[in-house]
């Protein structure tokens, strides 16, 4: 099985690293991936995404065009993407940054104010773990057990004392309904 | 009976193909006087250029790499910077160094690229026959300045030496001559001074040597030194521009 | 890791004392990985005021015998083919990286794959070719590193890794061999220093008597000849059967695996072709994979480049359609499937 997955927003909302993060995921759990970003000419704002392949066979184009699961974190990306979601996939956005709400039925859409939850939670940044937590518990992609070593994976030792907040905000995701 | 000349033994024995009057001829000796005084000759690397001194390699006893067009320097900075202990030299013209070559001229001496430049100023491109250089003087004919180097329309001779000096990791920025003794006397000590500054680590050494080409400047050898002296030293004045060992000297 | 720091990486590992570069995108965080390594494992990073300086401190360096390496992305490489060309003409290995994106000019920073015919056939002014790789995956990214430095020190010459942007940028799992520990003697040829112990060493690439220059050309071309016989490599993917053979190579190789795999499911007797190396062509190597089929189709990130290459290695015996995108833009698994389909339904 493949599971394509694009995450997409503002640069600096974290979109490549929330993806790296679940390739390391994928890396942990002993799957094929591919982790891919859209480059471009800016190093702040603009947009960002990346696409995510996590596969039991070798990954053939890692661009993904046609994705199982989308994260939209802004109102531009979910434009850009939302059509592109597989039939019978997932489309999750930040509500409170992305005022639209999603009009298609064979997919299903969850939003969810994900950053203004992290806000609340003193996760201030986090709005992007909140929403990959919650797409980990939608597909049961891994296990919050996985997530916790990726973290570490992807979070320089430098900087280890964010890996608790990120792994709160994950859980927080995990936890909605 | 003591020897007092006779043929650098780092210059290897044979006819060069420089005409009658080059300086070619002198300053590769004097490069090779110092080689064999310091007795460097199997540490040294040396680097050519493209132009009249292309087939350096064939005098030169050194290991030689010869370099394309102008980038003299960036191959003797590849050569330094994996080989730290060795003498690394490059040898260039006025098109090779100061026109084709300049960005790589100037970079040396920002990094302080520990070598040293041995700069021919002789106002010509001598290979192609005689061309406007870089160091042409203003008003002086060659085959693309027919009318004399109109300094509107061509621009203006660069001074190397003044520029060179402007930078922090030029350790030596010396103009000196080959037409006369005293003056081929005090190029080799400006060269000498340059290896010395190779061994210290002290960074760039840049000797600027104003030589003749009497060929392309259709004067007889002796009417090209006449016109180094009248003509280009002059424009091009002779001199230190930049030694770190005489600041040294002078604050301590 | 991604796959630009797997290159810098692996060929640290491969022995590479020395990386000249100059900042480019999409190749940049190569250059950045060697700056944060090099010196730590006792090499030389420099970044050099331009390309061309760069490919020339690299010149220097190999001149000297250590194993040197510079990486740019398109335009940066047009500047790099003088030094190129110099390099294969002084008999000089080193490893040259092209991370490739759109052209022609400035272009765009996206992937692409507009740089097959330099690579190939004009890397430079003169009668030479250099050994170029073309890898599709960050792992084979480092494996063709190592490879690329042992056979520029086998053959004295210049070896080119084409890749592109998408597999510069993209991250994938990677497993890297073990340093090397001993490299090849090259005291019989490397300027470096005779200790007064030897003639002379001259890295030289002019000869100014014709016959002379034919000779070192024609024993270049016999060395060439040698590496035409022994070093083309290729990936046969369901080849076996195949009517229809794509053929692509880096990055469009993996979206052509993909529309492969999905013509196969709905019946169509598809195969994928991909050279691992361009210059030489792996001519034989097409011909076995090309025994049954009918019609080939070529996949590129260009106007259609590398199909000349397909056309001449099966001598015009089979029809050869083309399907590009170029500029940037990465070609989907549903449009070569398309294409695909498209030559089948016409073939029945």
């Amino acid at each position: 099985m493949t599971t394509e997955i694009i995450l997409a927003g503002f640069g600096g909302q974290g979109i490549l690293f929330a993806g790296k993060v679940l390739a390391y995921c994928g890396l942990i759990d002993g799957k094929e991936l591919s982790w891919l970003p859209s480059y471009g000419p800016e190093m702040r704002g603009g947009t960002a995404n990346c696409s995510v392949c996590i596969s039991d066979e070798p990954i053939g184009s890692p661009l993904v065009t046609a994705p199982n699961c989308l994260i939209a974190m802004n109102g531009p990306s979910y434009h850009k993407f939302v059509d592109t979601v597989k039939p019978g996939g997932i489309a999750l956005l930040d509500s409170s940054i992305v005022e639209e709400t999603c009009d298609r039925k064979d997919i299903t859409a969850i939003s969810l104010p994900a950053t203004n939850m992290a806000t609340k939670a003193g996760l201030n940044g986090a709005a992007n773990m909140i929403l990959l937590g919650k797409m980990l518990a939608e597909t049961k992609l891994f296990s919050f057990a996985v997530v916790e070593k990726a973290m570490e994976k992807c979070i320089p030792p430098k900087r280890a004392h964010l890996i608790a907040s990120n792994l709160k905000a994950i859980q927080i995701g995990m936890e909605q309904k | 009976m003591a020897v007092v000349f006779d043929h650098p033994k780092s210059l290897l024995d044979v006819s060069t193909h420089f005409c009658p009057g080059c300086g070619h001829g002198i300053v590769h000796r004097l490069v090779c006087e110092v080689i064999d005084e310091m007795g460097i000759e199997g540490d040294t690397i040396g680097v050519v250029p493209v132009g009249c001194s292309v087939m350096s390699y064939n005098y030169f006893g050194c290991d030689v790499i010869e370099a394309p067009h102008g980038r003299a320097p960036a191959v003797a900075t590849g050569v330094k910077r994996v080989n730290p202990d060795k003498f690394v030299f490059s040898y260039q013209g006025d098109g090779d160094l100061a026109a084709i070559g300049t960005a790589e001229t100037v970079h040396v001496g920002t990094r302080g690229e520990n070598i040293v430049v041995i700069f021919i100023n002789n106002t010509t491109y001598g290979m192609t026959g005689g061309q406007m250089a870089p160091t042409t003087l203003p008003g002086q004919v060659t085959q693309t300045t027919p009318f004399g180097r109109n300094v509107e329309t061509n621009g203006y001779p660069i001074r190397v030496c003044e520029m060179m000096a402007t930078l922090s990791g030029t350790a030596l920025a010396q103009r000196v001559a080959i037409d006369s003794v005293p003056h081929i006397r005090e190029a080799k000590k400006a060269i000498r001074k340059g290896f010395e500054n190779q061994k210290e680590k002290r960074g760039l050494s840049i000797i600027e040597v104003l030589s003749t080409c009497p060929t392309n400047w259709g004067l007889s050898p002796e009417e090209s030194m006449e016109f180094v002296k009248d003509q280009m030293i002059p424009y091009y004045p002779l001199g230190v521009y930049k030694d770190v060992t005489a600041e040294e000297g002078k604050k301590a | 890791m991604k796959g630009n720091e797997a290159l810098a990486e692996a060929a640290i590992r491969a022995g590479c004392k020395c990386f000249f570069g100059y900042p480019i995108t999409p190749q940049t965080e190569l250059s950045a990985y060697m700056a944060k390594r090099m010196e730590k494992s006792g090499g030389v990073f420099l970044q050099a005021e331009s390309e061309i300086a760069a490919i020339n401190m690299v010149l220097g360096a190999a001149s000297t015998g250590v194993r040197a390496m510079t990486s740019s992305s398109s335009p940066g490489v047009s500047l790099k083919a003088e030094g190129i060309s110099y390099m294969a003409g002084s008999d000089l290995p080193a490893v040259i990286i092209n991370v490739q994106r759109g052209g022609p000019g400035l272009g765009s920073i996206q992937p692409a794959q507009s740089d097959y015919y330099q690579a190939t056939h004009a890397m430079g002014h003169g009668d030479f070719h250099i050994l170029v790789y073309a890898p599709c995956s960050v792992q084979e990214m480092v494996d063709v590193v190592m490879l690329a430095f042992d056979k520029a020190d086998q053959y004295r010459i210049p070896v080119m890794i084409l890749a592109d942007g998408l597999l510069g940028q993209m991250m994938e799992p990677v497993t890297f061999p073990e340093p090397r520990t001993e490299l090849p003697d090259k005291s019989d040829w490397a300027a470096c220093g005779h200790g007064g112990k030897r003639e002379h060493h001259v890295i030289n690439s002019l000869y100014l008597d014709a016959p002379l220059l034919e000779a070192k050309v024609q024993e270049r071309f016999k060395r060439y000849a040698v590496i035409e016989e022994t070093e083309t490599d290729a990936e046969l993917y369901c080849c076996g059967d195949a009517e229809i053979v794509v053929t692509a190579y880096g990055a469009s190789a993996r979206v052509a695996k993909s529309a492969v795999t999905a013509a196969r499911r709905k019946g169509i007797q598809a195969g994928l072709f991909r050279p691992k190396t361009l210059w030489p062509f792996p001519k034989k190597e097409l011909c076995e994979a090309t025994k049954h089929a009918k019609q080939i189709l070529d996949v590129e990130m260009s106007m259609g480049q590398m199909v000349d290459d397909v056309r001449l290695a099966t001598e015009c015996r089979l029809p050869v359609a083309f399907f590009g995108r170029t500029g940037g833009v990465i070609p989907t698994p549903e449009e070569v499937l398309a294409e695909i389909e498209k030559l089948a339904g016409g073939a029945e």
